[in-house]
């Protein structure tokens, strides 16, 4: 009796063993591995760079301009999101007015109104204000460079001040998030209980989040925008810093979609049934450059290190995983234009530097051994130092963690001046941020972006004029030759565009991977 | 005995008082803004200025310091900037997921590569010393992490038998080590874990064992006609001193957290906590952990040597 007992629970325990040795999951969730450290913040415009705003920013909250993320052919730009419809003041430049969408309701049931913009605006810049949030105001401050105020001038409408005319407030809107004031007062302002019940007018809601682990969100039904209403029933996204595992969890079923797979996982993940996504978006890996101290002074030694790349080999080294980066932005940008192209020319570089009379031209470069869209930094660099130095350049590599470098860039050329060159790569998703930031005399760093002090009153009055047109195709018109004229000036070391990789499981569909940094998962369903 | 006791802890105070402060300088050292989580690549000076000065980080360490150690000493550890929770809350969720790692790896750890080490110092030169002390250098040299994507490799990918990363499925909310969905996680990390200390303890039994065996009170046992097994307790216990103090440090860096181990595993323990402050310049977390585990390092020690005092009475009268 005693036996037969045994025998029956060993059954038992073999069949859960093997039911819950496997990884079933509840079909349509969309589980995803990102490469984010840890779960972005929920408080609105979220930390983990713009991987934080794909996966948790977009998805909770809406920001006055969204991004038409809806196609793949072309790269993405700004629509209508909270706000309907957007026009400068007539008679006053300095003044933008929106008109907001009407019948928006927050997830925690209160209606989406022209104070609760006013309140948000408070809420990221006001630090007098009650609902004043320092990381929000940390975040959303480098969008707001021009910034001045809010003013709500009826239910529907708002209107914005700008210090300077600044024909790109859209763009730079777009990056604010807008909270709910309802949810905010509820837990009286308390943001670490408010990043627990976050509430937005997003794709979807907030449901549960395990601290370090995971946050699972369903799909918001009233939303207002129909066609974007969540087509999976859940949507959980994991933190896998470490590329290997990220691997592992996508083979093993345990995710269905990984952000960014090492370029030596794509053959094996393809012969594993895996679907690889790749396109063409706004990110530029580079060197800016030192104008002020230093052999990079000389145009002709910046033009040299530029003939000096081999950029095919590069791509060889990364699989593939990316495209040869000859201009600040990808050709695939409206404002690309036809720059000048420093195509592979060591014979070239090796004649500008002795013109220059710079032999050997002593360089160093300040690098980091991983960070937010660096890609693979430690061969990167090793191949731009053997590149340089077969023509005549001598290359130290400084290499240091992510958050030094950031600093060293922040702080700027004057407190770093022996450093010749810093490998920060940027997103260029919207004009300022593109190509305005890296050479505009106003955004000297420690001010702006502008690390290395390049100034040139050309270059500036081209950015005065960017700033104060206000059509669009005018405006593309300036964009173009602004572009065009910082090829010419060979304004940085142009190296790589990433591609973007990700990798989905062969049980995904319906995902459009947009030319952006961010990415619409609505439509995206998962097979059981 | 009891003198002996509040001797020990006495001493702690001065290490524990020692470690606040180096652990609070030494993230200062390091290159890096605290607040970079919280600030995008292009903040402003004047951005930086203000949001310093809203985390208190504008004014001189030595008040920094003195206002943290006071809050220190009311328990509260103050708010984790990157994720905004109590570092309090912080270091005890990740020391609860490192222990509960460490709880399953320490014993497998300790039982075998004591008994390694206790079989190859009673057979010293022989084949199965060779094989056990192979084995125990093969345990300490292999890269963990490299063993960890190893078994997540056969484990998870090939047999998909465990899970590949992580902490409990999805939907769940906490662990709940009685349910297999939950247990099967900890798996491949305890085997991972448990490696180095095999290793490290079979090398430290048999050299312990082996110099027991070769003093001149064993001859003496064993002129005196006792038998090999009582001869080997007596060798055992003597050796046991040495063994223990190896073991109180392996469990005191099994509670450290394995900083590789867990990012492997994606495993929200001490380690990856502190690997994350680190990268993130978290400097309220980071202080909080150092703390918190040198603290555990002191109070484990004095386990120890209190352990220790009970084994071996010579050690109570030094």
């Amino acid at each position: 009796m005693k036996e037969t007992w045994l025998r029956g629970a060993m059954f038992l325990a073999g069949i859960a063993f093997l039911v819950g040795g496997g990884t079933a999951r509840a079909s349509g969730t969309l589980t995803v591995g990102m490469t984010a450290g840890d779960l972005p913040i929920t408080t609105g415009n979220p930390d983990q760079g713009f991987e934080g705003y794909r996966f948790v920013g977009y998805n909770l909250y809406d920001s006055l301009v969204l991004w038409d993320l809806s196609q793949g052919d072309k790269a993405s730009d700004i629509k209508p999101g909270l706000a309907t419809e957007w026009h400068v003041d007539e008679g006053n430049t300095k003044r933008w007015i929106f008109t907001l969408r009407q019948g928006v309701k927050w997830h925690d049931g209160c209606d989406f109104t022209a104070d609760d913009v006013v309140w948000n605006m408070s809420h990221t810049t006001n630090d007098k204000a009650p609902e004043f949030d320092p990381s929000q105001f940390a975040q959303a401050r480098a969008y707001l460079g021009t910034y001045a105020g809010v003013e709500k001038i009826d239910d529907r409408t708002v209107a914005f001040d700008t210090k300077v005319p600044d024909s790109l407030f859209p763009y730079e809107i777009s990056y604010v998030l807008m909270i709910s004031p309802c949810r905010a007062k509820e837990v009286k302002y308390d943001w670490t209980e408010y990043a627990k019940q976050p509430s937005g007018t997003g794709p979807y809601r907030f449901d549960k989040a395990v601290p370090h682990q995971r946050m699972e969100f369903v799909p918001n039904k009233e939303y207002w925008d129909k066609a974007r209403v969540p087509k999976q029933d859940r949507l959980v996204l994991v933190p896998m810093p470490e590329a290997s595992t990220r691997t592992a969890a996508l083979q093993s079923g345990q995710v269905d979609w990984i952000e960014a797979p090492s370029p030596d996982a794509i053959d094996r993940l393809k012969s594993a049934g895996m679907q690889i996504v790749t396109k063409i978006y706004p990110h530029n890996w580079s060197y800016q450059l030192n104008f002020v101290t230093g052999p990079f002074t000389d145009k002709r030694v910046r033009q040299a290190a530029n003939y000096a790349l081999n950029r095919e080999d590069m791509k060889d080294m990364l699989n593939g995983l990316m495209l040869e980066g000859y201009s600040t932005v990808p050709p695939s940008l409206p404002y690309y234009g036809h720059p000048v192209l420093y195509q592979y020319n060591p014979d070239k570089a090796k004649a500008l530097l002795k013109e220059a009379g710079c032999v050997p031209c002593k360089v160093n470069f300040a690098i980091s051994t991983s960070g937010s869209g660096q890609m693979q930094p430690l061969p990167m660099n090793e191949l731009v130092k053997s590149n340089m130095e077969a023509v005549g350049f001598e290359v130290t590599l400084n290499t240091m963690d992510w958050n030094a470098l950031l600093q060293l860039t922040r702080e700027g050329v004057d407190k770093h001046p022996d450093t010749s060159s810093i490998n920060v790569s940027r997103g260029s998703q919207d004009p300022f941020n593109a190509l305005i930031r890296h050479v505009w005399t106003g955004a000297w760093a420690p001010k702006g972006a502008n690390w290395g002090h390049y100034s040139n009153p050309a270059v500036d009055q081209l950015v005065d004029d960017i700033l104060a047109e206000f059509d669009t195709t005018k405006r593309f018109v300036l964009l173009t030759k602004l572009n065009e004229l910082m090829n010419e000036e060979a304004v940085m070391i142009f190296v790589a565009h990433d591609l973007n990789p990700r990798a989905l499981s062969p049980k995904v569909h319906g995902f459009v991977q947009a030319q952006s940094w961010f990415q619409d998962l609505t439509p995206v369903t998962v097979a059981p | 005995m009891t003198y002996y006791i509040l001797r020990r802890i006495l001493y702690a105070i001065p290490i524990a008082f020692g470690v606040s402060v180096v652990c609070f300088s030494l993230v200062y050292i390091a290159p890096g803004d605290p607040l970079q989580t919280v600030m995008p690549p292009d903040a402003t000076a004047e951005t930086i200025a203000i949001v310093k000065h809203a985390y208190g980080f504008d004014k001189p360490l030595p008040v920094q310091f003195v206002i943290w150690l006071g809050h220190v000493l009311t328990g509260d550890f103050g708010m984790s900037i990157a994720t905004r929770r109590p570092v309090f809350l912080e270091v005890t969720d990740a020391l609860a997921n490192t222990a509960l790692l460490a709880l399953f790896a320490a014993p497998i750890a300790f039982f075998t590569g004591y008994a390694m080490g206790v079989i190859a110092g009673c057979f010293p030169g022989r084949w199965l010393d060779r094989l056990v002390t192979g084995v125990a250098v093969m345990g300490v040299s292999l890269p963990n992490y490299w063993l960890g994507i190893v078994l997540v490799i056969v484990f998870a990918v090939q047999l998909m038998l465990l899970p590949a990363t992580g902490m409990g499925p999805n939907g769940s909310t906490g662990f709940h080590i009685y349910e297999w969905s939950s247990a099967k996680f900890l798996v491949l990390p305890v085997i991972t874990l448990a490696m180095i200390p095999i290793g490290i303890l079979a090398r430290t039994t048999r050299a312990a064992v082996a110099e027991v065996r070769s003093q001149d009170f064993v001859q003496t046992l064993r002129a005196k006609g006792l038998s090999e097994w009582a001869v080997t307790r007596h060798v055992l216990k003597n050796s046991l001193p040495q063994v223990m103090a190896v073991m109180g440090l392996q469990f005191g860096y099994l509670i450290g957290g394995s900083i590789l181990v867990e990012t492997v595993f994606t495993w929200p323990g001490s380690g990856f906590l502190l690997s994350k402050a680190i990268i993130n310049r978290d400097v309220p977390v980071l202080q909080g952990t150092i703390l918190t585990l040198s603290l555990v390092f002191v109070a484990t020690n004095l386990v120890v040597d209190l352990l220790q005092s009970l084994v071996d009475p010579r050690i109570r009268r030094g």
